[in-house]
């Protein structure tokens, strides 16, 4: 029909992403995969079979439905931890929080690297040079190290992980900022702007910044999966959450002692549940950059 | 290249100002009295005008910053708040440790990495191809922290082939040299020793080396790759050299160049990763010492290794940039 053929040929650019991105399989299967994991975790009430709270000691360590000895009263999908509570509605809730600290912190992050990173690109000079030396000495400190020297001096609890793994993150997300307003900034129609009198404000806001969101996705998609880990990792540390959090790295440390009694599923499955959550946003991020970014493609693809 | 390097050097000044300025905030931004933390809190008011007058607490703190910096440029970092021990010869006798497991697990990573990453190039699209793409996923997506415990469960627990923790068993004698087990073994013949702390080595390098190798593999494929499709390579099949000549005489050395750089990127995550490893292994290195003085808020402590593995990690990466300039010579710096 040539109404059709007229209209496939005035494609903006998010439909014209969104058409690629639908092509690129491992993408697409990372995506479908985090919504899962996402829903399944906000909506833990509805798919909790127990309450995640609720000990039963004579119930502990009891494992799941792959054994004849698994509990009776209801069904535990993945066994019992060490105070007999249910460990598959543990897991759901507890992605709430380690799923939650990896976003907030990557939020945090964001929202330091988009100051800093559109200030310095965008004014150039003097401002870039201060702003850039600042993040180069972040950059001296290993990141993980970084957030567990930050999370301990500030104190446990997810909070003050939060603000660490966010400060952590923060000099690598100024510099995508910055490398992405550099390109845009030199544009004729940056420069039209200027001409009709636009004040910077503005022309950051409404021109220089949406159009350098790509890399922002990106690298945002691919650093809220390590984020994520570092959050996990926190919590095993004993810095971030704190007992009795279900958080997923705490689970971890807390079941590690009862391998040697044989309870191997209450440390395995947390771990599953981290790896499954970071492999989807990597796969979604390295879709996404194929998508948004061709010139990128076949960097890492899987 | 000279010009270069002494602009870096210049660099490298400003930065581990600034590195030395952070450490010390962070520190200080710390809860509490220093002075309680250092006595206890059960301490009284003379013994705490004693420590701030010692530790000149009660001078400004620009002039503490530079009372510390002077202090670290004679090499002493200070004295732990639990043990009493001088930082620095806590961090000479735990770091041959470190290196070496650091250096197994690099090891690792850049052999399993490199040849993965080749075999993945050369047959691109086929199932090794994928297979190893698959892995690289699941390797860069590893809690490493969990990897360490399923490892021990399945290799120490379960098949009983390794120990669970430590870096040499109870009772095996060995003269320490370097301080490295392994390379003290080799040195004195001792082969008991050797397989012994070997054993104990493997299994906290295979855990640590995972993220690098991971990341060793996918960069390999993707440098090959882009080397295979070069002109001179056409060039080499074009003149009939089989394929196996091209891809090991000629690709292979051109693709390597973009593998220093990763490992350069990776020291930071080895930095990290040796906290967790050493934890998980219960192995006396930096990074479970580091570790064990953040949850017992030993602040000098804390101080003198962030500082320590900070301008470790900046020399490294300053090396691996100059390195892949000699490497390269295509590479010219303003």
């Amino acid at each position: 029909m040539p109404t059709e053929t007229k209209k496939t040929k005035r494609r903006t650019r998010t439909e014209e992403t969104i058409r690629q991105f639908r092509k690129n399989r491992s993408g697409m299967a990372g995506l479908i995969l985090l919504l899962i994991v996402v829903f399944m975790c906000l909506a833990a009430p509805l798919f909790a079979p127990h309450d995640p709270s609720a000990g039963n000691l004579p119930q502990r360590l009891k494992p799941g439905i792959w054994s004849d000895d698994t509990p009776d009263d209801g069904v535990y999908l993945l066994g019992t931890d060490s105070q007999g509570r249910d460990l598959f509605s543990r897991i759901l809730y507890g992605g709430r929080i380690t799923l939650g600290v990896g976003f907030v912190a990557l939020s945090i992050a964001l929202a330091i690297g988009l100051v800093l990173g559109l200030s310095a690109g965008y004014f150039g000079g003097f401002i870039d040079n201060v702003i850039m030396r600042f993040v180069d000495i972040m950059f001296a400190f290993p990141a993980l190290l970084l957030a567990l020297v930050i999370a301990g001096t500030l104190g446990r609890g997810i909070d003050k992980a939060m603000i660490a793994i966010g400060i952590t993150y923060s000099p690598q997300m100024v510099r995508v900022v910055r490398s992405g307003v550099l390109m845009i900034k030199e544009m004729e129609f940056i420069e039209a702007q200027h001409a009709i009198g636009s004040g910077h404000i503005r022309i950051l806001l409404r021109h220089v910044m949406p159009n350098s969101l790509a890399p922002i996705i990106v690298y945002g998609t691919l650093m809220l999966a390590t984020a994520i880990l570092d959050a996990a990792a926190l919590g095993f540390l004993g810095v971030g959450a704190q007992v009795p959090s279900p958080e997923w790295g705490l689970t971890l440390s807390a079941s590690r002692q009862y391998l040697l009694t044989g309870a191997w599923w209450a440390a395995t499955f947390p771990g599953i549940a981290i790896l499954i959550s970071v492999i989807s946003l990597n796969l979604l991020g390295d879709g996404l950059r194929d998508a948004l970014d061709p010139r990128l493609k076949g960097g890492a693809k899987l | 290249m000279k010009r270069y390097i002494a602009k870096r050097l210049a660099m490298l000044v400003l930065v581990l100002i600034g590195v030395s300025i952070i450490t010390f905030v962070l520190v200080r931004a710390a809860p509490g009295d220093p002075a309680v933390n250092l006595a206890g809190q059960h301490a009284n008011e003379q013994v705490l005008e004693n420590i701030r007058e010692k530790y000149h607490l009660n001078e400004p703190i620009y002039e503490q910053y530079f009372i510390w910096v002077e202090m670290v440029l004679q090499g002493d970092l200070g004295r732990s708040i639990a043990s009493h021990d001088s930082v620095t010869s806590e961090i000479s006798s735990r770091l041959p440790m470190t290196l070496e497991l650091s250096i197994f697990a690099i090891i690792i990573a850049i052999v399993v990495g490199v040849l993965a990453g080749i075999i993945s190039a050369v047959r691109q699209y086929s199932k090794i191809d994928y297979t190893v793409m698959f892995g690289a996923l699941f390797g860069v997506s590893m809690p490493i922290f969990w990897l360490g415990i399923m490892l021990i469960y399945i290799f120490s627990i379960k098949l009983g082939l390794t120990p669970v923790q430590g870096r040499l068993d109870v009772g095996i004698e060995l003269n320490r040299i370097t301080g490295m087990y392994v390379l003290d073994s080799i040195l004195t013949l001792n082969w008991t020793a050797f397989v012994n702390s070997v054993k104990h080595l493997i299994l906290p390098a295979v855990a640590l080396a995972t993220i690098p190798m991971a990341t060793v593999a996918r960069m390999t494929r993707s440098s090959m790759l882009e080397v295979l499709r070069q002109d001179y390579i056409r060039t080499e099949r074009a003149k009939g050299l089989s394929e196996r000549a091209v891809i090991y005489k000629h690709a292979i050395r051109n693709a390597l160049i973009p593998i220093v750089t990763v490992i350069g990127m990776n020291i930071g995550v080895l930095m990290g990763g040796a906290v967790l490893t050493e934890t998980i292994f219960t192995l006396p290195g930096l990074g479970k010492y580091i570790y064990d003085a953040i949850m017992a808020y030993d602040y000098p402590v804390v101080q003198g290794f962030t500082l320590f593995f900070a301008t470790v990690f900046v020399l490294v990466n300053l090396g691996t940039d100059i390195l892949y300039g000699y490497i390269d010579p295509r590479i010219r710096y303003e």
